[in-house]
């Protein structure tokens, strides 16, 4: 049953990806408006499926790198899904949506051998802590792919090229809103993330901080993203240096992501 | 029945002759009831605007119609047909049909795209309407017309794109700086482009002008036409980091906008982005302004290429365009044909029913000694006789009527079987009723 979810959202996650990446050669009202219908119904069966591992497993499925990627790829287009709607940026769609389905690919095609639960994972600050870190990092993607957008379009602008993906794109001041707002709500959820991370350190294996890689990583992200915030309030910071700030930062979350292993082993 | 088109445009005629040819809107009651009255025209329109003045009608007759309606066009300007004649086009059928699709969706407009024509032919279609000069075709000509321009407009982008400078710079700004309903501009120096750049700014929303001038009175004057902020010149500085937009156009010989004054500016502004437009030659901004990190400068010239790109473009969406209106051709012409089908079968049935008649009486007559029964039964076969035949004619025209051609089996049924006169008669007729 799981797994006629799981193919069904990759069918309609693949589907809405070629559509949004097509919206970026040929303009169509229908396309886009299909291409987000697709990737909402996507949306819908892979939280479907996601509850029902859940309900599975008698827990969050956010214990192992294939339940990790779908969950982190759910939560990329459920967010993409609210951006879309507050900013009507479908162009956003074609750099968000490749993201979230090669997660979503790599999980599909993983085998997460179902184990029991191991007694490090079952106190509930670890749950918190998951859940807080996959949002934040969710916000960080859309943070990124704006900020991707913004270096795409201010080249055009500078180089005096007017293209079509050019007209495709929004406004520069809207893309530096976008990524203003996600990192206001990334930075926040990323932080208690932290906190609550050391909190089940302590249960978990006695202490708060162990200078394990997936903290010291995480610590450097978090500085990142801190700089980046100041920068925008305090001095000013938008447009490309942001933008490059911003895509720096996010390389150095995926790394500890997806690098960085914890010092609590399971 | 067929639709014809008689009139000229900028394309055939300049503007002299178009004066003279001209019908004023406030008395368009009276040529529109001259129209009607017309031997053999039916239904008419009269389109008249400062680039066309076409006349759309209906007619059984299409040579005689056309010629008819240049001969009315020459009168009621006191014309000779000689000198008028050259610069009138005519269409008829399909070629009407398209050549109206065409002019309601701007494509026979002096710049294509162009949002005018449609209303205008919206008001003529009005007062046709008004003044009952146009009938059921007309009606459902024009209204077909207007939705394929609606077509047109909304799934092309044949009116999307900015084709003068000063658009393109509104369109510019717009994708630097989003939303321009808070933004302020700031004009220095003066100059024409300037003015209608500036004004199409506060047509977009643009809150706050200011302007600045070597002259301040005539930065004052300026700021006056805006309700903006007049700037002394050597205080341009203190206000620059106000301005969110600024076009340039002073007649200085050297540079008066620099790159650090910018990055100056922009640092005050906390990198919130600016749009310069230089419009002076020789330059006022310097070109290396650009590479500042949250400014973009433009000049004319750069404005000049993305007119030009959009003029190509919008050629390409008018290839779009024609491809719809051929499809809406068709669906039309169909409609058209299909009205005649049910008077044309009934012109033949009366038609043969006349011959059917006359030769039974005429038998009867000239038989001597007719078996009592025998006229019954000499009518019952020729009905018989005549419904056989008439049988699959009948079913092939009604079933034509949903498929293609059917204006072809039309013209020939009524040729082949002489109907003209008979459909006439039968019209009147329907119409009484």
């Amino acid at each position: 049953m799981t797994h006629f979810f799981y193919l069904l959202t990759l069918a309609l996650y693949g589907t809405a990806t070629i559509m949004y990446l097509t919206c970026l050669v040929r303009s169509s009202t229908n396309l886009s408006l299909w291409a987000g219908r697709l990737l909402v119904a996507g949306c819908l069966t892979h939280l479907l499926s996601t509850i029902h591992l859940a309900v599975k497993l008698q827990h969050l499925p956010l214990t192992n790198t294939q339940e990790s990627l779908s969950f982190f790829s759910l939560v990329i287009i459920a967010s993409f899904i609210f951006f879309e709607r507050r900013y009507k940026v479908t162009t956003l769609g074609s750099f968000i949506t490749p993201i979230a389905l090669l997660m979503f690919g790599i999980s599909a095609a993983l085998h997460g051998a179902v184990k029991p639960l191991p007694p490090v994972l079952q106190s509930n600050w670890f749950w918190i802590h998951a859940l807080l870190a996959f949002f934040s990092y969710a916000a960080f993607t859309i943070a990124a792919g704006v900020a991707v957008m913004y270096l795409i379009q201010n080249h055009f602008l500078k180089k005096k090229h007017f293209s079509g993906l050019f007209q495709k794109l929004p406004a520069l001041d809207t893309m530096d809103d976008i990524s203003y707002r996600s990192l206001a709500i990334g930075f926040p959820l990323l932080t208690i993330a932290i906190i609550t991370g050391s909190i089940w350190s302590e249960k978990a294996i006695g202490s708060y901080w162990n200078w394990d890689p997936k903290q010291t990583w995480s610590l450097i992200t978090w500085m990142l993203y801190a700089a980046q915030l100041h920068g925008r309030l305090v001095i000013g910071w938008r447009g490309k240096r942001a933008a490059i700030l911003s895509i720096t930062a996010f390389v150095v979350l995926l790394i500890t992501f997806l690098g960085m292993k914890h010092s609590i082993n399971w | 029945m067929n639709i014809i088109v008689v009139g000229l445009s900028h394309k055939t005629a300049n503007v002299e002759i178009r004066e003279k040819v001209a019908f004023a809107p406030s008395q368009i009651e009276k040529p529109l009831a001259e129209l009607v009255a017309l031997d053999s025209i039916i239904e008419g329109i009269i389109v008249s605007t400062c680039n066309r003045v076409e006349i759309y009608a209906t007619t059984r007759d299409i040579a005689g119609g056309i010629a008819r309606i240049k001969r009315f066009m020459a009168d009621y300007h006191h014309l000779s047909l000689e000198t008028l004649e050259p610069h009138l086009y005519c269409h008829h059928s399909e070629d009407a049909i398209r050549h109206v699709f065409r002019v309601a969706s701007s494509l026979d407009s002096m710049i294509v795209g162009e949002p005018q024509i449609l209303g205008q032919i919206k008001t003529s279609y009005g007062y046709a309407a008004e003044y009952k000069s146009s009938g059921i075709i007309l009606n459902r000509f024009l209204h077909k017309a207007f939705s394929v321009a609606k077509r047109v407009r909304t799934e092309t982008k044949i009116a999307s794109s900015a084709v003068s400078v000063a658009f393109a710079a509104v369109e510019l700004a717009k994708k630097v700086l989003g939303d321009l309903s808070d933004k302020t501009v700031m004009l220095v120096g003066a100059g024409e482009m300037c003015e209608l750049a500036a004004k199409h700014f506060m047509n977009c929303g643009a809150k706050g002008v200011m302007v600045t001038n070597r002259t301040f009175e005539r930065a004052e004057k300026l700021a006056e036409e805006f309700a903006g902020e007049a700037v002394h010149f050597d205080e341009l500085f203190q206000h620059l980091h106000r301005a969110d937009i600024v076009l340039s156009s002073t007649g200085a010989p050297h540079i008066i906008i620099g790159p650090r004054d910018v990055e100056d500016v922009i640092k005050r502004r906390k990198f919130r982005p600016m749009f310069f437009i230089d419009i002076a030659v020789p330059r006022d901004i310097d070109q290396k302004v650009d590479n500042v990190d949250g400014a973009f400068l433009f000049t004319v010239d750069d404005l000049q290429e993305i007119v030009q790109a959009n003029l190509a473009q919008r050629s390409l969406e008018a290839e779009k365009a024609e491809q719809i209106i051929n499809q809406e051709i068709g669906q039309f012409h169909k409609w058209l044909s299909s009205l005649e089908v049910t008077p044309t079968i009934v012109a033949m049935r009366s038609r043969f029913d006349e011959i059917r008649r006359v030769e039974l009486e005429k038998t009867i007559a000239n038989w001597k000694d007719l078996p009592p029964d025998a006229e019954k039964r000499l009518e019952t076969m020729t009905m018989a006789i005549m419904n056989k035949m008439l049988h699959t004619p009948t079913a092939v025209l009604k079933k034509a009527g949903q498929g293609g051609r059917v204006d072809l089996y039309i013209d020939a049924m009524r040729q082949l079987f002489e109907l003209e006169a008979a459909a006439e008669e039968n019209e009147e007729l329907d119409l009484e009723e």
